[in-house]
């Protein structure tokens, strides 16, 4: 057990030096496999997100502990329940929030957030509006089904018009959230779409997602095969095409962002809708973190009599 | 002249936007410099431009715990001022005023005020300029208290210094005028003055309560403050980010009062020693991460600066009508501590020992405070806001080299006797766990199971019990055998000690059994505490009289009287007084 007068930071690590090192060979998908399985319903599409995202995370030879993934609640928000990574699984529509607070007291973590659509664009939407335009270093991958199943099977913020759930019984008749169009509108500096129906396409973007130096948006069709009847994976199918197909698709263009961003019904655009490189995050950026982070300070250097000599000086 | 009273009572009044506060702190500033010991309260309204603000002083020879009634000296700013303040004034209380004001000195006198006008504007403009007349105003105060000059042009000199020589000596010249003038129109007409001093004059510091505080939680290694603007804590999340970089502390104005509870826990959950400063409506927005903080185990440290309530209620005020809230806020049953200091040292203190207490129990603690302290200034020797008594505790957080040796996998909620589960930070490959807000095994992986659910809910309460053998019982002011004891909590400590030579006065030998460790109760200490009250009045300042029925519900003890108060105004040791004489029938 450890001295209980310790003030010395945790882990024994140092701001120059990685956290306790990392572990010989390179991480593997079993890497991140736990002994619980997911409560999912069986062809769910959050199963695809969760092998992508192992899979991005062995791609990109990141360890289990050097991830931070961070969820609200809703069935898509169990994730972190079934990798083996730090996790926590906060409350309905406020992990961006909760991630914004790790990611600035230890930016050294490499931060994901993962949440349903209710929970990252309702609930949660102003956390969302605001982290794309203060573009922390995180990671967001929304798993949008269109619907709310936790709760089982009401209407969500991307929901079609017309769409029938218990509590839209004549069919939805307010206009959806268009994720794409939020973020670019709010500054976000990367915004993807992806299909849990090809976990390959998912795993590539998730990568880049994670790579992108500031928030990164991968709003990810994820068909719910228990109260979703009619956004099935076929209907998705159906309609996505991959922008990045198209030579003349410029994701740095905010017009051309805008112009796909908004096209939603007979074709679905994924891929990376929109990047702007060079925008630094807002951790880089704030002056306190420059002499090292939170989670890192000597608590003793507080004591020093010579600082509150100084502090002292203001009240005299 | 007559004798030197105990203490001297200025009140500066004018409207919103002329500098009162400012010119307040700066007299205080003045007073502790030249070796007085000063108490000073603003009463300001919730607008940045018109209206009557007001800022009272007390200077005394021993430490002051709260501002006094009657007042001895008005600065008044505006004509309206002395209206408003003719009722509170002593008999002959001096009345500084600008000569332009064309009031009937004559009528003055009638109504019992000493006039003193001054061209306080002509001497602004004319040896400065016109923006200088608080300057003029000042020194004409120093000047009627024959407080020594050099002390106020010493405080000019580090006031301004920053804006340049001119302004420095503009100041000056516009001072050493209207001092000159003061002295030489009026000098001994006060029938009030400085209070002798005891003892060489140390130097002291003054501090706001929220100052105060922002020095303890520096010395106690806080890392970490998110907050919304939202009066009148807002000078805490101010003061922090102003000495960010000084102290290493990461500071953010979030989007909203949820934002910011949800990244001070996010913050916590990684090993920062995180706080965020709200008021009652910010509180009210943070409930349901309060619950996970208690429910995930993650040390947070939440302020609550209190106001007049409900809803946006009164502002710029004060009231302790927070109590029960802070015991209940959240759906649910989980561990929190709350501290409810009373004076500038306590809510220092409580600055540095909530993060103490939220490690050690990794749990929200609450600080529960007030307007009244957060806004009232203090001297204060140096030693009370410094780093010599801090300690910091940690708590049982492992190291790495305790992870690695750790023989089975890492179990974040493990059982324990003391329900306290060895907390690790993650970033360690040891490490590696999941925390969740529903109900969780000793893995932090979900669950629903009857019997580990009793055990997890026990576990967690179990803290409680740990924690309560350090909560501290009530502290006793005055006389052991008191025939009567005021019961307080809080900020109301300060003019409830000062009550009591009033109550004497009258015959009435009482005491004060103040409480700052709210929750967990200190049931032993508070027990024997009461044990020795032969009769009791409990004072506090919300409507239904909340730490009495608090104290009922704990100990079954039943006060005899109550004075309760909630005009949004802190108690003067005068109305205390007052109210406690009238519950125990003793005609005023
Ligand atoms: C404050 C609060 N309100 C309501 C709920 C109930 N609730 C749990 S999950 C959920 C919505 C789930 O929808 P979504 O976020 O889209 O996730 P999904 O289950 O579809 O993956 C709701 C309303 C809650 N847990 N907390």
């Amino acid at each position: 057990m450890p001295d209980a007068e310790s003030a010395k930071a945790p882990g024994g690590s140092r701001r120059d030096k990685r956290p306790n090192g990392r572990p010989a060979g390179r991480p593997e998908v079993k890497t991140y496999a736990t002994a619980y399985k997911p409560t999912w319903c069986p062809g769910c599409g959050d199963f695809g997100i969760l092998a992508a995202l192992k899979a991005a995370l062995v791609d990109l030879e990141i360890w289990p502990h050097e991830v931070l993934i961070v969820s609200g609640i809703g069935c898509g928000s169990k994730l972190p329940q079934y990798i083996h990574a730090n996790g926590f699984m906060t409350i309905h529509g406020r992990p961006l929030a909760v991630a914004t607070g790790a990611k600035l007291a230890n930016p050294e973590l490499h931060v994901i957030v993962v949440n349903g659509d209710g929970d990252g664009y309702g609930i949660g939407g102003n956390h969302f509006l605001h982290t794309c335009r203060r573009n922390p270093d995180i990671t967001h991958i929304v798993e949008n089904n269109q619907i709310y199943a936790l709760t089982k099977g009401q209407y969500s913020p991307t929901s079609d018009p017309g769409f029938r759930t218990t509590t839209s019984p004549d069919g939805v008749f307010e206009l959806p959230v268009n994720p794409v169009a939020v973020a670019l509108a709010a500054g976000a500096t990367f915004i993807a779409r992806s299909f849990a129906g090809e976990p390959k396409h998912l795993q590539r973007i998730i990568a880049q997602a994670v790579r992108h130096p500031g928030y990164a948006l991968v709003d990810v069709l994820q068909p719910c095969i228990a109260f979703n009847k009619v956004n099935t994976y076929n209907w998705y199918a159906e309609r996505v095409y991959d922008v990045a197909a198209d030579d003349t698709y410029d994701p740095t263009s905010l017009r051309d962002a805008w112009e796909r961003g908004t096209e939603w019904g007979d074709r679905i655009p994924i891929g990376i809708l929109y990047r702007k490189e060079g925008v630094p995050p807002y951790e880089t950026r704030v002056a306190a973190l420059r002499d090292g982070a939170p989670v890192h300070r000597d608590l003793r250097a507080r004591l020093d009599p010579a600082l509150f000599q100084r502090l002292h000086r203001e009240f005299v | 002249m007559p004798g030197a009273q105990a203490d001297i009572r200025i009140t500066i009044g004018g409207d919103a936007g002329q500098g009162v506060e400012s010119s307040g702190a700066m007299l205080s500033q003045a007073l502790a410099r030249g070796g007085w010991h000063v108490f000073s309260v603003p009463d300001y309204r919730s607008r940045i431009r018109g209206g009557h603000n007001f800022f009272q002083i007390r200077a005394a020879g021993r430490p002051c715990l709260s501002h006094s009634d009657p007042v001895h000296l008005l600065l008044a700013l505006t004509r309206e001022t002395i209206d408003v303040h003719v009722a509170n004034l002593a008999p002959g209380a001096g009345v500084i005023y600008d000569d332009g004001f064309r009031l009937d000195a004559p009528e003055l006198e009638s109504r019992g005020m000493l006039p003193l006008s001054m061209p306080l504007a002509k001497i602004a403009e004319q040896h400065g300029n016109k923006l200088m007349l608080n300057t003029a105003a000042l020194a004409a105060a120093a000047g009627i208290l024959d407080l020594p000059l050099d002390v106020l042009e010493s405080l000019l000199r580090d006031t301004f210094g920053a804006k340049g020589t001119k302004v420095v000596e503009g100041n000056l010249h516009v001072a050493r005028a209207a001092y000159r003038f003061a002295k030489e129109r009026y000098s001994g007409r006060l029938p009030y003055s400085l209070p002798p001093k005891a003892g060489p004059g140390a130097e002291r510091l003054v501090l706001s309560g929220n100052e105060a505080f922002c020095l303890g939680a520096v010395a106690g290694g806080c890392t970490f403050v998110a907050a919304y603007p939202m009066t009148p804590a807002t000078p805490i999340l101010e003061w922090m980010a102003a000495h960010e970089r000084d102290v290493g502390v990461v500071t953010k104005h979030a989007e909203d009062e949820i934002a910011a509870i949800c990244m001070a826990v996010g913050a916590g959950f990684v090993g920062a020693r995180a706080m965020v400063p709200t008021s009652g409506g910010g509180l009210s927005l943070m409930t349901e991460a309060l619950g996970m903080a208690g429910m995930c185990e993650v040390p947070v440290v939440v302020v609550n600066v209190q106001r007049g309530g409900p809803s946006t209620g009164l502002p710029t005020r004060t009231e302790q009508g927070d109590l029960l809230f802070m015991l209940h806020a959240a759906q649910g049953e989980f561990p929190r501590i709350v501290l409810a200091p009373g004076t500038h040292e306590q809510y220092f203190e409580a600055g540095w020992r909530a993060f103490n207490l939220a490690e050690k129990y990794q749990c929200p603690v609450i600080v529960l405070s007030d307007q009244f302290l957060a806004a009232s200034r203090r001297s204060l020797e140096k030693t009370a806001v410094s780093p010599e008594s801090v300690t910091i505790d940690r708590g049982q957080l492992l190291t790495a080299e305790d992870l690695e040796r750790l023989e089975k996998p890492y179990r974040r909620y493990a059982m324990t006797a003391s329900g306290v589960s060895p907390r690790a930070l993650p970033g360690h490959p040891q490490a590696v766990f999941t925390a969740t807000t529903d109900e969780h095994g000793e893995d932090g992986h979900i669950t629903e199971d009857m019997d580990l659910r009793v055990n997890m809910m026990d576990k967690r309460m179990r803290k409680l019990e740990t924690a309560a053998a350090e909560m501290r019982g009530p502290a006793v002011y005055g006389p052991k055998d008191a025939e009567l004891t005021i019961i307080c909590w809080g900020s109301t400590v300060g003019p409830a000690r000062e009550s009591l030579p009033l109550l004497l006065d009258r015959g009435v030998r009482a005491n004060v059994l103040h409480f700052t460790d709210i929750w967990p109760f200190p049931q032993a200490p508070a027990e024997r505490a009461l044990h020795a009250v032969r009769r009791a009045v409990c004072v506090e300042q919300n409507h239904t009289g909340q730490f009495g029925r608090f104290l009922r519900m704990m100990t079954g003890f039943t006060a005899d009287g109550h004075v309760r108060k909630y005009d949004g105004r802190p108690f003067s040791p005068q109305q205390i007084a007052a109210g406690v004489l009238k519950e125990v029938g003793v005609r005023a």
